[in-house]
């Protein structure tokens, strides 16, 4: 993108998302057919189809987030860490009691809360502090498990509160309630970036800083918000993680980061900022879910997988840029 | 694919292991006293024709990631056993660290209808929900080694004794050290975490006790070699002199003892745990300060298995005057020292 317009780059990296889903459908439909050529009826069941989304979720919330702070032009490490520092703060407060009945909207708060801190701290080093987000989330990575672990005194704490798990586990309309969640945040990330000036400065700041900020961007403010909403999601996903297994744990989240990273980048958010596309997002969160179940279903072994996921990786992002190389002859 | 489970019977050159460990299988509380299993191989016990080929089963087994040699021996051992039956079909889901996934190969389970399901989970407590739910759908679930955190979630549970690895370490130290004064202790544990990890140094504490004893110096690794390696350079940083260090993991071992070479120390002994190959073999020669070391049965899934076969079938675990299968076995964790050591060898597993 070598486009002197200031307006134009940023119309059209917004629009060009929608073009470039097609190849992820497309391999999402082959994934399909493969699972279905492979597995048959235990693949291609409504069942099954659940046990792919319910999988889906957690990493999918933190792709959303995710996909905000890379289209930004920055990165977060810390996701998986601060999932883990929220699930395991919500789940200390249950031990606490705090008024019985609604213990379940306490604990929700409390891990939005902690993952939005979390999010705020990381925005406050990268965009005032100066410090690379590479490293400033690093940090963020390693100090989130550290606390989360003092915290939940390296034990795993059951979540026993009825209010809770009737709130958050369990089913809604045959669909697991944390696929809802799921489903919320994509469309509400999807609107915010596709439909609005946040999610067009958001773009602008990771095209070029300098000429977002002369462009009248406060461009400070808006990449801590970045990261704070990247936070927030981590903080959803600290209560799903507590829905969908019941404890809160140090070590829930290991590594989630990278799993959204891989996500967001095969579905077409460049890495160096300038253009995201939540679509993508969702369908490179469901793309990976979906290679992982065939492969549970087919008993591959998982050294294979890790295989077969790095070479997935680097094709999509070879396909990419053989794609970006074409957007910008055509220029 | 070699990940299929093969339907013949193979010669059965793996594991021995059973009958040594089950043999010493301990006592739980109200549990009358279990279980000398049939003998490994092919060979049926007198007085039970368990092994006689019943019901075609298929038992769904899951795992956390063989990121170690223990836990690599736990799903080799399961698929070797499993492989014995020609009755037995094992579906082995890849081994993962991440309770998220882990929580999906078992819904994948249930919706494939297996007969039973085998579960090692990394984390017993978040695996509750899912394996209740199975047991709701009707599919026997297995536990074994990191309990579930309700008496739902698991027809039976097959435990090694964490807190009984850290009485026999402890026990085992008292005797060489005694009271004491001086003496100087270090403990490097597992994955701090890990509610296992707190019962071994529960029970080492405790045992220490006994003798006036106490921790020194604590230091916890990962159960890798770079971790143990790390964490007993640290302890040795820390504890210019040292009398005697009990080391959770073997696996971690091979790192704890590179950083003892590395530092020229040996004016302590020290003990490990699980029971590695490659420990047995430096206890066996006697050239480096391992002493002992203490079992964990890596053939706990395999027994895993052989119970749900049995539960699956409907039959009656031998040797017991009461019919069916037990709700808990908890196997013992004996010392091995120099002494006994080509009694264990059989079932050390290699790092």
């Amino acid at each position: 993108m070598t486009d002197q317009t200031t307006s134009s780059p940023v119309r059209r990296a917004l629009a060009s998302g929608g073009a470039r889903n097609g190849g992820l459908v497309l391999a999402l439909l082959v994934l399909c057919i493969v699972g279905w050529a492979t597995a048959g009826d235990r693949f291609l069941s409504v069942s099954n189809l659940l046990v792919v989304l319910g999988l889906a979720a957690i990493t999918g919330v933190l792709s959303i987030g995710m996909t905000f702070v890379i289209t930004g032009g920055g990165i977060d490490l810390s996701v998986g860490s601060v999932l883990g520092l929220a699930s395991v703060w919500a789940s200390t407060l249950e031990t606490q009691r705090i008024a019985q009945e609604s213990t379940w909207l306490v604990m929700v708060f409390c891990a939005l809360a902690v993952g939005l801190g979390a999010g705020l701290v990381n925005g406050l080093l990268v965009a005032y502090g100066k410090v690379v987000p590479f490293i400033a989330t690093l940090a963020m990575l390693v100090a989130a498990r550290g606390l989360a672990e003092l915290i939940a005194n390296r034990r795993t704490q059951l979540v026993t509160a009825t209010s809770f798990k009737s709130a958050l586990q369990g089913n809604l309309l045959g669909v697991p309630k944390i696929v809802w969640i799921f489903a919320a945040v994509a469309v509400a990330g999807w609107f915010l970036l596709a439909r609005t000036t946040f999610g067009r400065r958001t773009v602008a700041v990771g095209g070029n800083a300098e000429a977002a900020r002369l462009a009248g961007i406060k461009v400070k403010r808006h990449t801590m918000s970045l990261y704070a909403l990247a936070g927030l999601t981590a903080g959803i996903g600290g209560a799903m993680m507590l829905a969908r297994t019941g404890a809160g744990s140090s070590t829930n989240g290991t590594l989630y980061e990278l799993d959204a990273i891989a996500a967001v980048v095969v579905g077409g958010t460049l890495l160096v900022g300038g253009r995201g596309t939540i679509v993508g997002t969702v369908l490179g969160v469901l793309i990976f879910t979906a290679l992982t179940n065939v492969f549970v279903l087919n008993n591959l072994n998982s050294s294979v997988q890790q295989v077969a996921k790095g070479a997935i990786i680097v094709a999509a992002v070879l396909l990419q840029q053989r794609f970006a190389a074409r957007e910008g002859r055509g220029s | 694919m070699s990940a299929r489970t093969q339907r013949r019977r193979l010669v059965a050159g793996v594991t021995t292991a059973l009958t040594a460990v089950l043999l010493a299988a301990a006592c739980t509380s109200n549990e009358p006293e279990p279980t000398d299993d049939d003998t490994a191989g092919a060979a049926v016990a007198p007085g039970s024709d368990n092994d006689e080929p019943g019901d075609k089963i298929v038992i769904g087994f899951s795992a956390p990631a063989s990121d170690h040699g223990w836990m690599g021996a736990i799903t080799s051992a399961a698929r070797a056993e499993a492989e014995k039956y020609s009755d037995v079909t094992l579906n082995v889901a890849e081994g993962t660290n991440d309770v998220n996934l882990q929580i999906s190969q078992i819904e994948g389970f249930i919706n494939d209808g297996v007969d039973a399901i085998v579960l090692l989970p990394f984390d017993g407590a978040a695996l509750t929900d899912v394996a209740t739910r199975a047991m709701n759908a009707g599919i026997p679930v297995v536990n074994v080694d990191r309990e579930f955190s309700s008496p739902f979630a698991a027809r039976a549970t097959i435990l090694g004794d964490n807190y009984g690895m850290g009485v026999s370490a402890g026990t085992y130290i008292c005797e060489k050290v005694g009271d004491d004064p001086d003496a100087v202790i270090g403990e490097i544990a597992g994955i701090d975490s890990l509610p296992l990890t707190q019962d071994r140094s529960q029970g080492f504490a405790d045992a220490l006790a006994d003798c006036g004893q106490e921790v020194d110096n604590r230091v916890a690794a990962d159960f890798t070699v770079q971790g143990g390696e790390a964490a007993a350079t640290n302890l040795l940083q820390a504890a210019p002199k040292l009398t005697a260090v009990w080391n959770h993991d073997d696996d971690q071992g091979v790192g704890v003892l590179q950083a003892i070479e590395n530092a020229g120390r040996d004016e302590f002994f020290m003990v490990g745990g699980a029971g590695s190959a490659n420990v047995m073999r430096h206890i066996q020669d006697g050239d480096s300060v391992l002493e002992a070391t203490v079992i964990y049965p890596s053939t706990q899934a395999a027994d895993g298995i052989k119970l749900a076969r049995l539960i699956a079938q409907n039959k009656t675990l031998g040797d017991l005057a009461s019919l069916g299968v037990p709700r808990q076995i908890q196997l013992y964790a004996p010392v091995v020292t120099a002494d006994n050591v080509d009694d264990y060898l059989s079932i050390g597993f290699e790092s």
